[in-house]
């Protein structure tokens, strides 16, 4: 029989274990409680120091994020298997039909994408108009030194090399960001390639590498090339990136102060649901390829707990986490949009409760 | 033995008994799952998803042609490589070396299949990839020009040095499989041939010979790991899904579009899109499996048959 007991013993501990591992429900309580967030990779570094600076302020909080895409935090807020999702991409009216509810989208940093390329001997930053980009892009525009990219960069030794454009494999938010200004500017790109998280590129046209990293380290390691990437990984990694031509006819380059610019001039024309693109943006030193980024959230918030937890977060992040957006290279909101997005924080509720009450 | 001891092996073996089962059980779902999610693109394209060179989510086009070529065209260049590489090192430990050099020849055969594939991609992007196109490119562009499969732009980047970092991680893999089977020819026919006056490489002729059926079960089973390899060739391949003559132009295989694309895939079609390929890719793997084991029974019940 001992045999026996031991087995019956073991089976017992491992169902205890078993148990012990399932996912605990944060009770509405006074208890600890947990935030669940999932979605864009793009903000990942401002929104993990977020969390971790207000984790040292609320002990009783823990918020975790885990950055799947933008695509996935949509499907993660929609389906309620996160708390509060994130995108770059401001969603689809018929993707915002599928909420069960009022969906929020509260936008909390802006970035820029910006074009990294891989030039010997070329110091002084390249200077690209939207249409030399979008005819790199679309194979047209096929050397370096051909007479359109020399006519933008007067003194400029350009290689007599092929251009090697590189592109996302995956879906991504930057992509949405990147093919939404050339479309804006480029009829042409518009036709044959369009906005799109992950378009039709044009067959033969380039390489296709996964990830911000991936686009990054074949830029790095490849001369000839040119690709698109999150502000962020061409500052960290130490690549170059050009100054391109916005609206107002300026080569700009991508600063935080001119990421904000762009912000700034389309301030008073956001609608009431956010939902905003700001790629192409009028004013004088606007950087036109930049973007907000929103955390997406149910006005209304089934757990009064959890939304408090999260409208205090968000209070938080925008006033008093501001100050980690520069270092990240990641611009704070202006003025004027943080005090529509104040509001807009405001109306979160829980059955019928509002839930911020003066932090 | 005594009535409680039959009582803890009749447990002990009902609990192996849901053990195993597991398996049985876990293949039989994936496949369940990976088939119902796949209807709407069955539905859709039917035979066509196999046959369509088109792959354009953004307007809900899926063909699969270019992955299963690129998959395909990648395994064999892979295996091109590999098997003389393997089949040379694994004859030279068994048949050649002494002792004292083929255990560190063999330890370092098995610490390449230890690396992790995300290693054997950084070192294809900062290594091999630098050497095709500055050395290895030039080259054959300039001696073998004429050959369509060396014409085209040389970035480094594409279906070549996708083969070559696969036929790096499927040698050792190889090696020692070919090691074992030429391990298990009985020494008595090496005795016999160089008895009747056969030179050493007569000798390996004829062991060669009768391990030619566990040969090619090692080189089946290489082929199934260059077939499902991901990381390393999303690494190096260019990810474009094109169709092209040229070795040096970017490609995209099977393993590496569902790597780079399930996270985002968030349209029915697209994700259904994606896992019939995940199906077609399954399939494959699992005949090439399935052979493989075959020939490695055959060998081995012509060898105990005697």
């Amino acid at each position: 029989m001992k045999n026996l007991k031991i087995t019956v013993l073991f089976l017992l501990s491992v169902a205890l274990v078993a148990a012990g591992c399932s996912p605990e429900s944060t009770g509405s309580g006074g208890g600890p409680v947990g935030l669940q967030g999932a979605g864009a990779s793009f903000p990942k570094p401002i929104y993990e120091k977020w969390m971790n600076e207000y984790g040292k302020i609320k002990k009783d909080i823990r918020i975790d994020y885990q950055s799947v895409g933008s695509g996935a935090g949509q499907k993660a807020i929609l389906s309620g298997t996160a708390d509060f999702g994130a995108s770059d991409d401001p969603m689809k009216d018929e993707d915002l039909k599928k909420a069960d509810g009022d969906l929020l989208h509260i936008p909390t940093v802006l970035g820029a994408v910006v074009l990294t390329y891989n030039l010997e001997g070329v110091k002084e930053p390249l200077k690209l108009t939207p249409d030399t980009i979008a005819g790199i892009y679309l194979g047209e525009i096929k050397k370096w030194n051909d007479p359109k990219l020399a006519a933008d960069n007067e003194g400029v030794e350009l290689p007599d090399a092929e251009i090697s454009p590189v592109y996302r494999a995956d879906s991504s938010g930057t992509t949405a960001v990147f093919t939404d200004f050339l479309s804006k500017t480029s009829e042409d790109f518009k036709e044959k390639v369009g906005p799109s998280k992950q378009p039709n590129w044009v067959q033969g046209v380039g390489v296709g590498a996964k990830g911000n990293d991936g686009v990054m380290g074949q830029v790095k390691n490849t001369p000839n090339t040119i690709g698109y990437v999150e502000i962020a990984f061409a500052k960290e990694n130490k690549l170059p990136a050009a100054l391109v031509k916005n609206k107002a006819g300026n080569f700009v380059e991508a600063s935080i102060a001119n990421v904000s610019a762009a912000a700034q001039g389309s301030a008073e024309s956001m609608p009431d649901d956010m939902r905003m693109k700001i790629t192409n943006a009028e004013g004088d030193n606007a950087y036109p390829i930049s973007s907000y980024t929103y955390i997406l959230a149910f006005k209304d918030q089934k757990d009064a707990a959890k939304g408090k937890a999260l409208v205090d977060f968000l209070w938080w992040a925008l006033h008093d986490g501001s100050q980690y957006a520069e270092k990240l290279h990641y611009a704070p909101l202006p003025d004027a949009v943080l005090k529509k997005v104040e509001a807009k924080i405001d109306t979160i509720e829980s059955g019928g409760k509002k839930l911020r009450t003066g932090a | 033995m005594s009535k409680t001891g039959t009582i803890g092996d009749s447990v002990f073996r009902t609990i192996l008994i849901i053990f195993a089962a597991t398996i049985l059980v876990i293949v039989a779902a994936m496949i369940a799952m990976m088939v119902q999610n796949s209807i709407p693109t069955i539905r859709e394209f039917g035979f066509g998803f196999l046959t369509g060179s088109r792959w354009l989510p953004a307007s809900d086009i899926y063909g699969a042609l270019p992955f299963i070529y690129g998959t395909i065209v990648s395994s064999l260049i892979a295996l091109i490589l590999a098997v003389p590489l393997s089949l040379g090192i694994a004859i030279f430990l068994v048949e050649q070396a002494p002792a004292r050099i083929a255990r560190p020849i063999a330890f370092m055969v098995e610490l390449l299949a230890a690396i992790p594939s995300v290693v054997y991609g950084l070192w294809g992007i900062f290594v091999l990839a630098p050497f095709i196109r500055v050395y290895l490119g030039p080259f054959l562009q300039n001696y073998f020009g004429f050959i369509p499969l060396f014409q085209g732009r040389l970035t480094g980047i594409g279906m070549l040095t996708g083969g070559i970092i696969m036929a790096l991680m499927v040698t050792p893999i190889v090696t020692a499989v070919v090691r074992d089977v030429l391990e298990v020819v009985p020494t008595a026919q090496r005795e016999a041939a160089l008895a009747l006056g056969a030179t050493k490489w007569e000798t390996t002729v004829i062991v060669l010979g009768n391990a030619a059926s566990g040969i090619a079960g090692a080189v089946v089973l290489g082929l199934g790991r260059a077939l499902g390899e991901t990381m390393a060739v999303t690494m190096v391949i260019g990810n474009s899904p094109q169709i092209s003559a040229s070795l040096f132009e970017p490609a995209y295989t099977i393993a590496s579009v569902l790597a780079a694309n399930f996270a985002e895939a968030t349209d029915k079609l697209y994700m259904s899109a994606l896992i019939e390929m995940g199906l077609v890719l399954f399939l494959v793997t699992f005949i090439v499996n399935a052979l493989a084991k075959l020939l490695v029974l055959r060998v081995a019940k012509r060898q105990t048959g005697h």
